[in-house]
């Protein structure tokens, strides 16, 4: 809204604010440069070990080399690929859990305080259970990364749900809507940006977990990878393994906000002009 | 002054109401005693009364949204038991769902050819063109159109207003009561108004009822012209000193 105004007002003299706005989205670049560029200086010059600390140009090398051999696509994917699969797994649990729970009171006593206490345990804290039960194959990383979502979005979910306003239910029993339609026009919708919050932070968890359990046990992904450089001493690789997962969260956070926008476009915070009729 | 003795529309598509020996009590808190209320089929009628008086109890009754300790609600001759389909009730508040645009919130019950009905009685209610909005850019006056409109749509046989203008403007409610008279002379639905506004009362209804501890402390005809023509007729404020009186 500022930048529209701004622009508005100043609509006489056009190279100014278009100056402005391209001096606002350069802005936020300028300290990740500015270390870039310190960071390179100080590994080139010797003033930090390049072993341990590898220049960016390093990095970027190893980066190239990685795409070029296609590993670091081998590597991603198999990482994206427990990444969602868990997220579906847990995810989809978490949220048929929380919308149960929260419409359905004799569900919300049997399950939720189990649910609460589990909740509690760090669920990395489950690793050395997990290979137990699981070995070090694919399951065991699926398993985490589900326990690790489903939280955020269970809570999320019945939070969600249970905050309803219930004028709004009342309005539509006195409207005649079945207990169908309530749901999937009133309920679900309502609860949905607190579903959404879940999702962002679930996603979080999600990247967490998976970084956990492929240091620990896998033959692929970045964690693999990122463990298997650590052997060789390639501190470069270590380096991009990190910057992966940094875009990937990125990414996946990128995701939620278009979801968001999309979804929630009859939310006030999410319309282009608020307000109402003078 | 007998029932026959009000003034009833002749297209009268409305149903009418009936309270008898009706109680209602929340633990030992009594709301409702020995309470008794006849409402003629397409009568307009106002309930007035301090908060506290048991008028909302009044309005949750008629509309099968509470039952009563004790005693009989009939709608149409028959006993309410739940929610009536013929019988809307318009909210203090608009209660609008924010995520359906303005005419999915008028068809929100949906039915065959739900579209098409919800943009004619959005029509009726003065808000042709605003369908795709959602309910977040309108104001006070327009959301409460869009709930009358959602109350209108099913072509209700008895209409319930709680206080429905109570945060609006005084401009807006003066043109919320024309409309509403409007399509109240031109439907001739059964209305109930809940309100503390005595010159509301005595601008849209056809008799007033006050209500005074759970019991009528005045019940009185309001036999003036229709359109009503607001703070004009001095009949208007002598009734109004009336039913002040009363309250």
């Amino acid at each position: 809204m500022a930048e529209t105004s701004v622009a508005g007002y100043a609509a006489g003299e056009t190279r100014r604010p278009n100056l402005k706005s391209l001096g606002g989205a350069l802005a936020p670049w300028v300290l990740p440069v500015a270390l870039l560029i310190v960071w390179e200086i100080a590994a080139r010059t010797g003033l930090v070990t390049a072993r341990l600390m590898p220049a960016p140009t390093t990095v970027a090398a190893a980066f190239w080399r990685s795409l070029l051999d296609g590993s670091l696509f081998f590597h991603t994917l198999a990482s994206t690929q427990r990444a969602l699969i868990g997220l579906v797994i847990g995810g989809g649990l978490g949220f048929v859990a929380g919308v149960v729970n929260g419409l359905w009171r004799p569900a919300e006593t049997l399950f939720d305080s189990t649910l609460q206490m589990v909740r509690n345990i760090p669920h990395l804290a489950l690793i050395p259970l997990v290979i137990l039960w699981f070995g070090i194959d694919e399951t065991a990383k699926i398993f985490l990364v589900s326990i690790g979502v489903f939280f955020p979005i269970y809570i999320n979910t019945f939070y969600g749900v249970r905050t309803i306003d219930p004028q709004l239910v009342e309005m539509a029993s006195v409207y005649g809507l079945d207990r169908k339609a309530l749901i999937r026009r009133i309920i679900l919708p309502g609860a949905l940006p607190s579903i959404l919050v879940g999702l962002r932070y679930a996603l979080g968890f999600m990247w967490l977990t998976l970084i956990v359990a492929e240091t620990i046990s896998a033959t692929s992904g970045i964690g693999y990878m990122t463990m298997n450089a650590r052997e060789f001493l390639q501190t470069d690789v270590v380096l991009l393994g990190i910057i992966v997962y940094a875009l990937l969260g990125k990414l996946a956070d990128v995701a939620t906000r278009l979801i968001e926008k999309r979804v929630l476009v009859w939310h006030p915070a999410y319309q282009a002009k608020p307000g109402g009729e003078p | 002054m007998s029932l026959a003795d009000f003034y009833v529309p002749e297209s009268a598509g409305g149903l009418p109401i009936s309270l008898v020996r009706v109680e209602k009590a929340f633990g030992a808190l009594s709301v409702l005693a020995n309470f008794n209320l006849e409402v003629p089929a397409g009568q307009f009628l106002a309930v007035v009364g301090r908060s506290g008086g048991g008028k909302s109890t009044l309005m949750r009754l008629i509309a099968g949204l509470d039952a009563p300790s004790s005693g009989r609600v009939g709608i149409g001759g028959r006993k309410v038991e739940r929610l009536h389909p013929s019988v809307r009730l318009l909210f203090q508040e608009a209660r609008l769902v924010p995520w359906q645009t303005v005419v999915e919130n008028v068809g929100i019950a949906r039915g065959p050819n739900w579209q098409e009905k919800a943009r004619g009685t959005l029509a009726d209610v003065g808000l042709e063109g605003r369908e795709g909005d959602w309910p977040s850019v309108l104001s006070g006056g327009q959301r409460q159109r869009v709930a009358l409109a959602r109350a209108l749509v099913s072509e209700p046989q008895i209409l319930l207003l709680d206080e429905p203008f109570g945060a609006l403007d005084a401009l807006t409610r003066i043109e919320m009561h024309r409309l509403l008279e409007r399509i109240w002379t031109g439907r001739g639905f059964t209305t109930v108004l809940i309100t503390h506004d005595v010159a509301e009362a005595v601008a849209l209804a056809d008799r007033v009822v006050v209500l005074r501890e759970g019991a009528i402390a005045l019940d009185i005809e309001i036999d003036l012209d229709r359109p009503r023509q607001e703070l004009a007729d001095p009949r208007a404020v002598d009734l109004q000193r009336q039913i002040l009186d009363a309250v």
